[in-house]
């Protein structure tokens, strides 16, 4: 499992019948209830959130939603959200705050979505308020990366106090093709891109970036979801049971993301 | 060891360069650039490098406004003689061992005097003190890896602390590829920084420039209290290329520019850089004495 590149992981976590969200909320989840809309504007299927109760504990859970058929896909933009779907997820935290519910994110996304109206209702402010609210989110976060963690549309889901990763997905500060055709004007060196990226869960796990590596069947996430969704129950658990021990989430968090990088941070003098 | 010398030399010089430049701009435009002229980007007209100098880079034609060197822009904005740099020297890493990173850093620290893509300081504007922090282009586009995210998190640290208002200018690429991951976690870390800093109750301005896009303005640069632009600049998420391939056509005129923000209400004004000063002191004293309720004002 060591040898596997990392560009078979990217392929792992962009696996066409690789578990998404809404077969982990179904799996791991009771009672859940949708709740649609962002209150300003219209509701985005690439993003699915509401209410469930986690081993009888409600819980507010939200993720990205990429679709199985076609049709699904299409509708859901491949699971790149508009800026609608992230002022949901505002909203739904908000509400997990005043109601004292955690708030658990499945993170799966190649992106939020590039496209001309996303623009115009200002999809960089709507990932922006996403890491405002979940900057003061007074409750506790959980994010899982689940497949793809695709740049600021799957930050705007996972500054979870706790960030815990499967072993096949990826999480990047751009898709590897988007990286290879900016630095070396050439998307089709994706896979070298994967390489150098240090995008996998390991590599992040040393960066600092996420907590826990969660392993999956040999043959990745797809050919045993059953064996996952315990893995990940297990592992969801146990962040609740020590998020539930943290005095204050919000300053938890704040140090957390104030620590990012630090270790690089050097004074020059010339 | 020989050309380590010479190139300390020439870095020494180079900051000397600007520091003077910085004290007696006039002295650029007297010893090198009377009669020459530049083309105007935006409309083409022959402009000279001192009228060029004297509009601030703004083209006296067509209104065009041509980038501004972090340095410059502070000096602009600030009190003459108030100007005192934060965090000067810091530098990041090369987490990924990307290569010929170090190099290019190296390189252009060397050709632009500049240490990173953004420089801090603190100073007064019409009398009032402030942080300000200005990102600068030429610096490997202006992008946010971890030092430009240190420093800006520092930048609103230091005004929570001494109880002064934010500004800060924003021109870049997003995140920075070459730092992977960790640029996309500077996302989080200026956000968490400057949200903190206005629930303290500080006041915090945002100056959109061209281009101001990808994960800078999807993190701090959305979030100010008051967010101003200078006309004509690229704003956005996604950049034009992108959107062109997703959607199969050609984007309309103007689509993204500050103007096109303004109508969909992304901006609280539009201002030309040679109002840009002025307004901020007109700001600064709205908010009253330091520029902010600092202490007072909890979460909105």
């Amino acid at each position: 499992m060591e040898k596997r590149s990392a560009f078979e992981r990217v392929t792992l976590a962009r696996h066409p019948d690789r578990p998404g969200t809404e077969e982990y909320i179904r799996a791991l989840f009771t009672d859940f209830f949708e709740q649609r809309g962002d209150r300003l504007f219209g509701d985005d299927p690439a993003i699915l959130g509401g209410i469930a109760l986690f081993h009888g504990r409600p819980v507010t859970v939200i993720g990205q939603r990429k679709g199985h058929t076609r049709q699904e896909k299409m509708h859901c933009s491949f699971g790149m959200p508009n800026p609608e779907g992230y002022r949901k997820a505002q909203r739904l935290m908000r509400q997990a705050e005043k109601f004292g519910r955690p708030v658990i994110t499945f993170v799966d996304t190649p992106g939020a979505y590039p496209g001309l109206e996303a623009e115009a209702r200002g999809q960089g402010e709507a990932i922006a308020q996403s890491l405002a609210a979940m900057s003061r989110l007074r409750v506790p976060i959980i994010t899982l990366i689940i497949g793809e963690g695709g740049s600021g549309g799957a930050l705007a889901l996972a500054m979870g106090n706790t960030v815990l990763m499967l072993e096949n997905a990826i999480y990047s500060v751009l898709s590897p093709e988007g990286f290879a055709s900016i630095l070396w004007k050439d998307s089709s060196r994706a896979q070298e891109a994967s390489e150098a990226m240090r995008l996998t869960a390991r590599d992040l796990l040393e960066l600092g970036v996420i907590d826990r590596v969660l392993p999956e069947p040999e043959e990745g996430a797809q050919a045993d979801p059953q064996a996952v969704y315990r893995t990940v129950d297990e592992a969801l658990s146990q962040a609740l049971r020590a998020a539930d021990r943290i005095a204050s989430p919000t300053d938890h968090r704040r140090r957390r993301y104030l620590e990012m990088g630090r270790r690089l941070v050097g004074q020059e003098r010339g | 060891m020989i050309n380590d010398g010479f190139s300390n030399r020439r870095r020494q010089l180079l900051r000397l360069k600007v520091l003077r430049e910085r004290r007696d701009p006039e002295n650029r435009v007297r010893t090198k650039a009377e009669g020459v002229f530049f083309p105007c980007p935006g409309c083409g007209k022959a402009v000279s490098r001192r009228s060029w100098w004297e509009h601030q880079n703004v083209c006296p034609h067509c209104g065009f406004h041509r980038p501004v060197g972090a340095y410059q822009r502070l000096e602009q904005i600030l009190d003459s003689g108030s100007f005192k740099e934060l965090d000067a020297g810091l530098c990041g890493g090369d987490p990924l061992d990307f290569d010929g990173y170090p190099e290019k850093l190296r390189r252009l620290r060397e050709t632009t005097g500049l240490q990173e893509a953004v420089v801090c300081a603190k100073g007064r504007i019409g009398g009032a003190g402030a942080v300000a922090g200005v990102m600068d282009s030429r610096f490997l586009m202006g992008s946010m890896g971890v030092a430009v995210g240190e420093k800006i998190a520092r930048a609103a640290n230091t005004a929570r602390r001494e109880k002064l208002p934010l500004i800060l200018f924003c021109a870049s690429g997003g995140a920075r590829m070459q730092e992977g991951i960790l640029s996309l976690m500077q996302m989080a870390k200026t956000a968490e920084a400057v949200t903190r800093f206005q629930d303290a109750g500080g006041l915090y301005v945002a100056c959109l420039t061209n281009p101001t896009t990808g994960g800078v303005t999807a993190s701090f640069a959305s979030l100010a209290d008051i967010t101003l632009a200078e006309p004509g600049a690229l704003i956005g998420f996604a950049g034009p290329r992108v959107i062109e391939q997703t959607i199969g056509q050609t984007l309309p005129e103007g689509f993204q520019r500050s103007e096109y923000l303004l109508e969909h209400g992304f901006l609280d004004a539009v201002v030309p850089r040679a109002q840009l000063r002025g307004e901020l002191i007109r700001l600064l004293y709205l908010h009253g004495k330091g520029g902010a309720r600092h202490g007072e004002a909890q979460r909105v």
